[in-house]
């Protein structure tokens, strides 16, 4: 939808969640006044204000889109859409009304220019309210865009933009061992919004999905929580739901120089557009936890090859000491198995591909067989997944023995725009103009 | 199935327009009193006499020389109703007063009572004075009025046929008869439901029936004609199904609607489709869902063309984007007629479901504007 500006109420224009607590009388005002800049999250800081920090805002302006290097929040509302219009310029003022709501709502307002409890009484609200009275949570909402966009599956240029589709965003291959489900796999659009409150994240998207009406419509959608990476130095190593520190070897925010040539899109890499923007991948894992958690320490690490405490590699004493790939042990074998997750993943044995990953662990109940329906919904940014996420998973699905614990459910590829410069500025402009 | 109730209580600042409803057509000077225009009614064309006339009042003189029972229908943009006769049997001839200002209309003779029926159009001159807006909306609710009425004339019609088949144990023809006589009550189902214990007796489900409540109506009379084909003990029900439907006929006929009410209705209307319908859940037996869906969708349109006239002078975008989104649920939707009627709910994909659940939600995001635009 994306009626009617010339009919739209004039009165109570823009009041805020954070009108509504104080409205509310809630003590929380050291934290509304918190609008931190980047700079600041990255500081790891002390206890007070790492809470501040937790719930401020994130600015939603800035060369990247939000939501990539942010240090990754604890939840996850992730959401592909298919585009159901024909029609160019109602996608284009979809767009460009996503990006106004998204502004408002990653500063912690209404998704609505009247908000969810002061417009007409006949009319439904523009916000659906779930949201009011709570902080921004440090909200991103991050946008992508699928290879479907541009071309359908008969090969048509659905809105005169085929031309523009980066080589970079290529169709991942068939790899070894996949389970996909098409439901649950692409989609037109991407939408990622991260948030400290599980009631933010789920908030941000149903706004999205309700304004989208009749121009998108929901493919699939993925809740997660506890993170399953550090996207900075500020944040310690979580674990996923193998009870394992994920994401050791990440991409960092703080690691400019590799950014440039890992993570974001530069002038020249064939796709003008997207200059400074990130391609991302998206993979349901199902993890057979039952089984996994019968499995003996010793084989778990195996299959890790770090340990399971301090998330070591195996032959080391700390997390962050780096693997040795040639040790042996005394019986002569490696002491990481040739087939051990963390050799295969490793940059130094994918000639130096790295990836910056946000993914998040999920549990959608259980299966009807008692079996916990639970996993990792990984996510990973990059450059160019031809030349990083295709020969890391490539690899990964031959030889990795953490296979037999796996199931890949659904995949997702996605080309995120750069960042919303302004105002003026909204998400797919370069792509669309 | 009952969901949203079209009456709301709190709207009380529109009621009075409502008031206003059937002063319209007071002004005499443009009604040219003419012969009757004749209309030619055949199982396969509708032969208008003339189509270019004088604004005012106009009488069509509707022959039916077919073999099937007809109908005939002026329509203004939008298939506002102007004016209808329904049950023309064949061999009989029918009038049609009607009163019309200058624009152009479509008239149209349905065959068989079922469809868009055979379209002719019509363009009516003269000098009109252009309704303000508030008369527009007071009008709006008397246009409503004579929908509900020919509506609930044909549900009496066609549930009469249903329980005298089921009465006679015809079941093969009760079948057929069910989902035709569901049309015309799900064309009206939130003026239906504002009327609280009936529905329940009529429509129904297996599991809204309460402690001490029997299952009655039309789904327990479903549920016997497709899972054990035996109605020979539903007489009573039968009976009963008609009592209920002939008091509820009486009092939507008497209820006074207001403008707000017709837009929540409409909304309500395709809320039923986004809810129950698309599910396959409210015709669990005979999967007859595509019927009332599409039945729902004719009302909802039916209401939102009663408001078309306000809706065009205070808000002219959003009823283009209205016609657009109803145009392309119609297209979804008529993928999947079969014969007169519809295919089967289990014979939809559900690729094919999804697109058609979209396509209701483009269109009830737009209508949930309606109230608001009606209101201020």
């Amino acid at each position: 939808m994306s009626e009617p500006s010339t009919d739209e109420p004039t009165r109570g224009t823009g009041v805020s969640r954070r009108r509504a607590i104080t409205l509310a009388g809630a003590g929380v005002a050291g934290v509304a006044g918190v609008a931190v800049g980047a700079g600041a999250l990255f500081g790891g800081g002390d206890q007070a204000s790492a809470t501040e920090t937790a719930a401020g805002a994130v600015p939603f302006h800035g060369e990247h889109q939000a939501g990539i290097v942010t240090p990754a929040q604890d939840r996850l509302h992730f959401v592909a859409f298919d585009v159901v219009t024909k029609d160019r310029a109602r996608l284009v003022a979809l767009l460009q009304e996503w990006t106004a709501a998204a502004a408002r709502m990653t500063a912690g307002k209404d998704a609505g220019l009247i908000g969810a409890v002061d417009g007409m009484p006949e009319a439904p609200p523009d916000d659906t309210g779930e949201a009011l009275g709570l902080p921004p949570s440090q909200l991103t909402i991050t946008v992508g865009f699928g290879p479907t966009l541009f071309r359908d599956a008969q090969g048509r240029d659905r809105f005169g933009i085929a031309a523009k589709r980066p080589a970079a965003l290529a169709d991942l291959p068939h790899f070894a061992g996949d389970a996909l489900k098409p439901e649950l796999s692409g989609g037109d659009i991407c939408v990622q919004a991260c948030a400290n409150d599980p009631q933010v994240a789920v908030h941000a998207i149903r706004n999205l999905a309700r304004i989208g009406m009749g121009v998108v419509s929901v493919r699939w959608s993925q809740l997660g929580f506890g993170r399953t990476s550090s996207t900075s130095r500020g944040q310690a190593t979580p674990r996923n739901l193998f009870g394992f520190k994920d994401g050791t070897a990440n991409l960092k925010a703080e690691e400019t120089d590799l950014l440039r040539e890992q993570l974001w899109a530069q002038p020249g890499d064939g796709a003008d557009w997207m200059t400074g923007g990130s391609y991302v991948v998206t993979r349901k894992i199902r993890m057979l936890v039952e089984t996994w958690d019968r499995s003996p320490l010793a084989e778990q690490e195996m299959i890790v090859g770090r340990t399971k405490g301090s998330g070591a590699p195996l032959g080391k004493r700390a997390e962050f000491d780096e693997p040795d790939f040639a040790a042996k042990g005394d019986d002569g074998e490696p002491v990481i198995a040739e087939t051990a997750h963390v050799r295969l993943a490793h940059p130094d044995q994918n000639d130096g591909a790295r990836l910056l990953r946000r993914g998040y662990n999920f549990v959608d109940g259980s299966d009807g067989l008692g079996r916990l329906d639970a996993g990792l919904f990984f996510i990973a940014y990059q450059r160019d997944p031809r030349k990083q996420f295709v020969p890391i998973q490539t690899r990964l699905a031959r030889n990795d023995a953490m296979n037999e614990y796996l199931r890949h459910v659904s995949s997702g590829l996605f080309a995120c725009p750069p960042g919303v410069r302004d105002a003026a500025d909204w998400w797919g402009r370069a792509l669309f103009s | 199935m009952r969901t949203t109730r079209l009456v709301v209580p709190a709207a009380a600042g529109v009621l009075a327009v409502a008031g206003l409803a059937g002063c319209g057509g007071g002004d005499d000077s443009g009604a040219k009193a003419g012969g009757p225009i004749a209309v030619k009614a055949t199982d396969s064309a509708c032969e208008v006499d003339s189509t270019e006339i004088e604004a005012g009042q106009v009488t069509f003189k509707v022959t039916n020389s077919g073999s099937k029972v007809n109908e005939f229908y002026v329509y203004a943009a939008g298939d506002r109703v102007m004016g209808e006769v329904e049950n023309i049997a064949p061999g009989l001839s029918r009038e049609l007063r009607v009163e019309l200002p200058a624009g152009t209309y479509e008239t149209a003779c349905k065959p068989g009572m079922s469809g868009r029926g055979i379209r002719g159009a019509l363009k009516v001159s003269g000098t009109v004075a252009t309704v303000a807006p508030d008369a527009a909306l007071s009008q709006a609710t008397a246009s409503y009025q004579r929908y509900v009425q020919s509506q609930t004339a044909a549900l009496l019609t066609k549930t009469e046929e249903f329980v005298a088949a089921v009465k006679a144990n015809d079941v093969a023809k009760a079948k057929d008869l069910y989902p035709v006589a569901r049309t015309y009550w799900e064309r009206i189902e939130p003026v239906a439901e504002s009327f609280g214990d009936l529905d329940p007796k009529i429509d129904g489900r297996e599991e809204v029936v309460e402690e001490g409540m029997q299952f009655t109506g039309f789904h327990r009379i479903e549920k016997d004609l497709w899972t054990t084909g035996d109605v020979s003990k539903d007489g009573a029900i039968a009976d009963q199904l008609l009592v209920d439907v002939k008091a509820i006929v009486a009092k939507a006929n008497a209820e006074k609607l207001t403008p707000l009410q017709l837009a929540n209705g409409a909304k309500a209307l395709l809320d039923e489709v986004a809810s129950g319908k698309i599910t396959g859940e409210e015709e669990r037996y005979s999967h007859t869902d595509l019927w009332d869906f599409n039945a729902n969708l004719e009302g909802s349109k039916a209401a939102i063309a009663a408001l078309r006239p306000a809706l065009e002078q205070r808000s002219p975008d959003l009823v283009k984007q209205l016609d657009s989104e109803f145009a392309a649920v119609e297209t979804a939707l008529g993928k999947h007629r079969a014969g007169d009627g519809w295919k089967l709910h289990t014979q939809l994909s559900k690729a094919e479901l999804k697109e058609l659940s979209d396509s209701i939600n483009a269109l009830a995001e737009p209508i949930s504007k309606v109230a608001a635009v009606v209101a201020r």
